[in-house]
């Protein structure tokens, strides 16, 4: 790091050697296990990412409380990748080799994800992956503790059709891969229940849409046939507000046309006027309202840690909190931090999640989850009103998808491969 | 702004042999050298060093047409955003049956869209001539055609700025769209080889750094050729008298044209070089605060000198990287000081700094 | 605000109710108290099921339970945590004031923690309101009768029929009446008489009812087997030619809906502008810390709510001239701070007040947290004037669209009859002319660009009301907002406004063929070709202040 600074300093003559003093000035304690922390701090995902910065530096003070791990501290290195895709490359990267870190928490998008990953498999490093994704992947060294589609979205069409007798569908989703690949997922699961293709809507908006006159109009026009119609919404963060708010003006309330969705949880609620909102649904794998010792006792600590006594918990810090247990759990089972033995010891750890159930790390690198679906209430909490019965594993290749349909991902020996074509007993796409 | 005497080509001759000691030195100790050793770079700096430098170009490239024809083009990051798609598909395209489905011709993204076959506009892209040729050409066109529109009508200052705004802004919805067939916000990524060598290799990387130091000392020189030619003086006159100039006899519109498409195409193949580098392109690169980001490149540096923009664009990108990991919560705020004090304090940028420091020591 | 008034005298009627049970508590027996006692039991258990049973047993009881489901239905039931009581409490801002649900006696104010509330689910819901809406039925007040209605119309039930028939018999009020009269029409075009559906369509063709045209579409569709679903060819023809006459109809709400969703997109996108074409088009300052000064709006608008929770209309409009005085002063401080070292360098000012927007961002983001805030919207402002089932145009940008126009001619007022106005004018035009005439600069550019800033900050307060209040508000908004001023022509505010409708109108008429991205690409296009066309915009500025 100084020797940069130095060239650079160079290259530069003058500017900026206040910065570049501060920045060569820096010597990290050694004799710690680091522990890198991923997430956008400013920029657009900011609003989401920032709370699972919060939770890591919790649990890592949690942890060294407890008398850190193989007799060392944990520290955490914390970097902003600024919702900017190709910085969180040069972020992992530097996390990887200039600070060493021991292992990699973070990411919100997908397409932040992609952009780390081939960083991480060429340094052989470790990612746990919080959010709810598309499935489609699963990489030696990625950990995905969010729930695949089949831990959120079928379970949710399953409750519309089975609960509420759902028989219209509109499936309306900001235009990037994790909605096109759930709704893809959806039609193909809802035709082969039958749904007839004049009774499914499919839409997409830009990131950020903010005007949903006309397509709320468009809804409600879908939706006024006399059969049950119902919303599932795979809208990305900022557009849910003006679309709640514009679904409550427009006279769309939760008993009409319920909208159930996949990416609002109790912190996005937390900034929304809830009233239009009361009896809409979500689905997700946690709730804050989830009546357990453990939750509880997780809650009260975040609403400490945050010296907020008002700051809600949601689901994928829930995932972070399990992902970090998992791993340091793993790394005792290892004895060691080294990436390779942690991939193999953590296959098959499994740790008690907030909701009452006992998680276990697959082999395809996904865990499993109970899935939750809540109505919206207006303390912006969420109330089960319906829970699978069992934990559902994880499923990184769709069964309801074509081209995914044979692939299987299996971490441990024979396989040993992410993408394994069961058909053509062939490993594709890795590269090492 | 003056562009002889001997402070500009003193500073201009350091910033060449700095970039010369970054192109030559550093590739070679981070391959030759063991790991161990002191003087040698890690993967992590050649990959940084080689961002930074295509950085630079882009700031070069922009430099041309802001600082030398007074066009302030809010939408220069389209064009290396393009060259760097043209690159990506060729990448894309080498993937073959690496991919994740194991499709030997359709990309992954367009397996998974259920498309049947490779669209038109993406054959061709699994030679690599063509791809380079697309990386010069693409931007070359588009900004031909847009400039030809724009130059012809007359359109300029803050309308031309905001129509380059809304071009690139167009561009960025566009490659949103998955039914474009570009892998809509993922982009492309995933690479695997270039021109048959694993991309992720020490070998490679060092390789391409060392081909953005050359191609961005190679355009350094011929953008100051350019300059200094009878083209570059009427351009330089277009920015400060536009209609004396044209009052002269002059086609101003074409003198316009010819440098905004030569940058285009300078912005493109620094595009180019930078995707193989990031691994990743997508349509974030399109966003108008990109290209503004590189207007603040140039302006830091100081504009219409051409080493002040690659002086600006390595610093501010370097100020990025450090401060994002050392102050992750607050580094917003150190930046945005940066910005309002250079341009309130240092109205030439660092490079105005320098050469009245220079002068000073002179007299 | 029909919804608002309704909810206000059901209220009312709950209350009057309540009043009247009390009044007879004493003479009831016991036996006829217990049936309330039992259900209320019933209700205060945890499960969904026993709750459903609870309000089936309620409704049972009648009018006298009607209070209690309607709180119910509000979400204002409660148990005491204490001793299990069951009370009707009433948001006080700190807590409830709280009244026993049975005898109605306050017990006064209690900590929010002291009570848990009764949670419904959409299911229960459904029920509870269709049987507010069959105790409802013998209501006062028309407009509740009509509501009840309309809430019962859509059940195929017999029972509800019977309801509805007897209640025809006694009705007076005649859109009353009208609403009951079609529900048995709509029923009647499920006859087996040939002629009682002719008779059906015929009187029901005239009516915008969305019921209607389903129950018509029916008829002219084929079942799987491609068998009309109407056996019948010449009630099928009848059904068909009183589609197209309803269809010719909709059609013609639908534009005038799309014309309104144009304007308030429109509107949105000039209030955004306005303050830009201020200090943009008068000032020649590229200023890009506009989006943020915006979000200064909308943040004050959420702090002024948290001040006043109790009074939300009023908070939001006391934001108004709080927002502008924030904005303006922030706006002033950065003219004084920086710009007025750049003038003369109106591309420098971008770099500067992009460093700005940079650091009121992470202000924002350090005070109020990177989370989105929650701005509520006032009564007043939500839900929808229903003009009929085809056509209801929303409160929130009904009001946003006359905002924006008030704002527009106040601004033009001020540019045009006051001093500064024209001091303003004068510097724009030639600044040093203006100089030379007296007229001090400094001061007039400070409050020029303070102006613009606080219009910015108004703009703000009607964004919380319809987006999100977060850091990244501004970002969203400034590119638009460039366009815009640009495409009206620099220092126009006419020019602003047009700009502003034209561009959100075609966006909306766009969309349905093209999609809402698409139809900003080719939105985009277009001003890009027609700065092409008119280099100047929309409306250019004429003279010497033009070239340069």
């Amino acid at each position: 790091m100084n020797r940069i600074s130095e060239k650079l300093r160079k290259l530069s003559i003058v500017g900026a050697v206040a910065l570049l003093t501060v920045a060569s000035g820096t010597v990290r304690a050694e004799d710690t296990i680091k522990v890198g922390v991923l997430h956008s701090l400013s920029g657009t995902m900011a609003i989401s990412e920032t709370t699972l910065k919060d939770t890591m530096l919790m649990l890592i003070d949690e942890q060294n409380k407890k008398g850190g791990l193989l007799g060392k501290k944990l520290e955490a290195v914390v970097v902003d990748p600024a919702s900017n895709w190709p910085l969180f490359a040069e972020k992992a990267r530097e996390l990887l080799t200039k600070d060493k870190v021991a292992a990699i928490f973070g990411c919100w998008t997908s397409v932040s994800r992609k952009s780390v990953l081939p960083v991480i498999e060429e340094l052989n490093g470790l990612l746990f992956y919080p959010v709810q994704y598309e499935g489609e992947e699963s990489s030696k060294n990625v950990f995905y503790t969010g729930a695949a589609p089949n831990q959120q979205a079928i379970p949710a069409v399953d409750y519309l059709m089975n609960d509420l007798k759902v028989k219209r569908w509109v499936l309306a989703g900001t235009d990037y891969v994790y909605p096109r690949t759930t709704n893809k997922i959806l039609e193909a699961y809802l035709k082969s229940k039958g749904v007839a293709k004049k009774d499914i809507m499919i839409n997409y908006t830009p990131f950020g849409h903010s005007d949903w006159q006309s397509i709320v109009a468009d809804v409600k026009k879908f939706g006024s046939t006399g059969k049950k119609t119902a919303v599932v919404s795979t809208i990305n963060g900022d557009a849910n507000i003006p679309f709640y708010k514009e679904l409550g003006n427009q006279g769309i309330s939760a008993e009409k046309i319920p909208v159930i969705a996949f990416s609002v949880g109790e912190e996005e609620l937390s900034g929304m006027d809830t009233k239009p909102l009361v009896g809409h649904l979500a689905a997700w794998n946690y709730f804050m309202s989830i009546d357990s010792t453990k939750n509880a006792a997780f809650i009260k600590q975040w609403q400490e840690y945050t010296k907020n006594p008002k700051r809600v918990s949601n689901d994928p810090m829930e995932a972070h909190y399990i992902g970090f247990n998992m791993w340091v759990k793993a790394v005792e089972k290892a004895g060691t931090t080294d990436p390779a033995a942690v991939q193999k010891a953590i296959i098959g750890v499994e740790f008690p999640n907030l909701t009452g159930g006992t998680s276990k790390m697959l082999v395809n690198h996904h865990i499993s989850k109970p899935v939750l679906i809540g109505e919206i209430q207006d303390d912006g909490q969420l109330m089960t009103v319906w829970q699978t019965n069992k934990l559902v594993d994880g499923d990184a290749w769709s069964d309801f998808l074509p081209e995914s349909k044979p692939i299987i991902a299996d971490w441990t020996p024979p396989i040993s491969c992410g993408n394994y074509n069961t058909k053509t007993k062939k490993c594709s796409g890795q590269t090492y | 702004m003056k562009l002889t005497g001997l402070g500009h080509d003193k500073t201009a001759t350091m910033v060449l042999v700095a970039l010369a000691a970054v192109t030559f030195i550093i590739p070679f100790c981070n391959l030759a050298l063991p790991a161990d050793s002191p003087m040698h770079f890690s993967a992590y700096t050649v990959s940084l060093l080689g961002k930074y430098l295509t950085f630079a170009l882009l700031g070069l490239s922009l430099d041309l047409v802001w600082g030398y024809c007074g066009i302030l083009a809010l939408g220069h990051g389209a064009f290396f955003a393009l060259g760097g798609y043209a690159m990506g598909m060729y990448l894309m395209r080498q993937i073959g049956t690496r991919g994740v489905y194991g499709d030997p011709l359709l990309p992954d993204f367009m397996v998974f869209l259920n498309w049947k076959e490779l669209p038109w506009y993406w054959l061709g892209f699994d030679h690599f001539w063509f791809a380079l040729l697309m990386v010069v050409l693409v931007p070359g066109v588009l900004a031909f055609v847009f400039g030809w529109l724009a130059f012809r009508s007359r359109v300029t200052g803050v309308y031309l700025s905001i129509i380059t705004q809304a071009l690139t802004y167009a561009l960025l919805l566009a490659f949103f769209r998955n039914e474009m067939g570009f892998g809509g916000n993922n982009g492309l990524t995933d690479f695997k080889e270039l021109l048959g060598f694993n991309i992720q290799s020490e070998a490679v990387r060092a390789m391409l750094l060392m081909m953005s130091g050359i191609t961005l000392m190679t355009a350094f020189l011929v953008c100051r050729w350019l300059v200094n030619t009878k083209l570059g003086r009427v351009v330089t006159a277009i920015r400060d008298q536009e209609s004396r100039v044209r009052f002269l006899g002059y086609r101003v519109e074409m003198f316009k044209l010819w440098i905004f498409v030569f940058a285009a195409m300078l912005a493109g193949v620094a595009g180019a070089l930078y995707v193989p580098q990031v691994g990743i392109i997508n349509p974030s690169e399109f966003s108008p605060l990109n290209s503004l980001e590189i207007v603040i490149w140039v302006a830091m540096g100081g504009r219409g000198t051409l080493y002040g923009a690659i002086i600006g664009a390595v610093l501010v990108n370097y100020s990025k990287t450090v401060l994002t990991g050392l102050m992750p919560e607050i580094w917003l705020f150190s930046l945005g000081a940066v910005f309002v004090i250079v341009t309130v304090l240092l109205p030439d940028g660092i490079v105005g700094l320098l050469r009245r420091r220079l002068q000073e020591q002179h007299s | 605000m029909k919804a608002n008034s309704i909810k206000g005298y059901c209220r009312l009627a709950a209350f009057l109710m309540l009043l009247f049970s009390l009044a007879s508590y004493g003479d009831q027996e016991v036996s006829t108290q217990q049936p309330l006692l039992d259900a209320l039991n019933n209700l205060k258990q945890g499960s969904m099921s026993e709750r459903e049973q609870a309000i089936t047993q309620l409704a049972g009881i009648g009018q006298s339970s009607l209070g209690i489901l309607q709180a119910l239905l509000d979400g204002k039931l409660f148990t005491l945590k204490s001793d299990a009581k069951l009370v009707i409490g009433i948001d006080n801002n700190q807590g409830y004031d709280i009244s026993d649900a049975v005898s109605g006696t306050a017990l006064g104010a209690i900590e929010r923690a002291d009570v848990n509330k009764i949670n419904l689910t959409n299911k229960l819901r459904v029920s509870l309101r269709k049987i507010i809406g069959e105790l409802e039925l013998s209501a006062d007040d028309p407009l509740i009768r009509l509501a009840a209605v309309k809430a019962m119309g859509n059940e195929d039930d017999d029972a509800v029929l019977a309801l509805l028939q007897a209640r025809a018999g006694v009705e007076k009020d005649a859109t009353v009446l009208k609403a009951i009269n079609v529900v048995f029409l709509l029923k009647e075009m499920n006859s087996s008489d040939k002629a009682v559906r002719i008779k059906a369509i015929e009187a029901l063709k005239e009516q915008n009812n969305l019921d209607v045209v389903n129950r018509l579409n029916v008829m002219v569709e084929k079942d799987e087997g491609g068998n009309y679903l109407e056996t019948d060819v010449e009630v099928r023809n009848i059904a068909k030619a009183a589609l197209i006459k309803i269809n010719s109809r909709l059609q013609l709400y639908s534009t005038i809906e799309t014309v309104f969703f144009g304007l308030s997109l429109g509107a949105v996108l000039v209030l955004a502008a306005i303050g830009l074409a201020i200090t943009f088009g008068v000032m020649g300052v590229i200023n890009m810390a506009h989006g943020e000064l915006m979000m200064l709006g909308a943040y004050t608008t959420y702090v002024m709510q948290q001040l006043m929770p109790n009074h939300l209309g009023v908070s939001v409009l006391l934001s108004i001239p709080a927002a502008f005085m924030i904005s303006a002063l922030v706006g002033i401080a950065i003219e004084r701070g920086i710009i007025r070292f750049l003038y003369g360098r109106p591309l420098e000012t971008l770099l500067a007040t992009f460093g700005v927007s940079l650091i009121l961002q992470q202000s924002v983001r350090s005070i109020f947290s990177p989370l989105n805030r929650s701005v509520a919207t006032p009564e007043w402002m939500s839900g929808s004037w229903q003009i009929n089932d085809f056509l209801s145009l929303t409160w929130n940008r009904f009001y946003i669209l006359v905002f924006c126009l008030m704002v527009f001619v106040l601004l033009l007022q001020i540019l045009k009859r006051t001093r500064l106005g024209l001091e303003v004018r004068a510097v724009a035009q030639n600044r040093n002319m203006a100089r030379a005439m007296g007229i001090p600069t400094a001061k007039v550019d400070a409050l020029t660009f303070g102006l613009g800033s606080g219009i910015a900050g108004v703009a703000g307060v009607a964004l919380s009301q319809i987006t999100n209040v977060g850091p990244n508000l501004g970002q969203a908004y400034i590119v638009d907002s460039f366009m815009v001023v640009v495409f009206g022509g620099v220092g126009n505010l006419w020019g602003t406004l047009v700009a502003g409708f034209v561009l959100g109108i075609a966006n909306k008429f766009l969309e349905p063929f093209a999609g809402a991205v698409l139809a900003k690409i080719l939105v985009l296009v277009f001003i890009i070709l027609f700065i092409q066309k008119r280099p100047r915009g929309l409306f250019p500025q004429k003279g010497r202040a033009a070239d340069s």
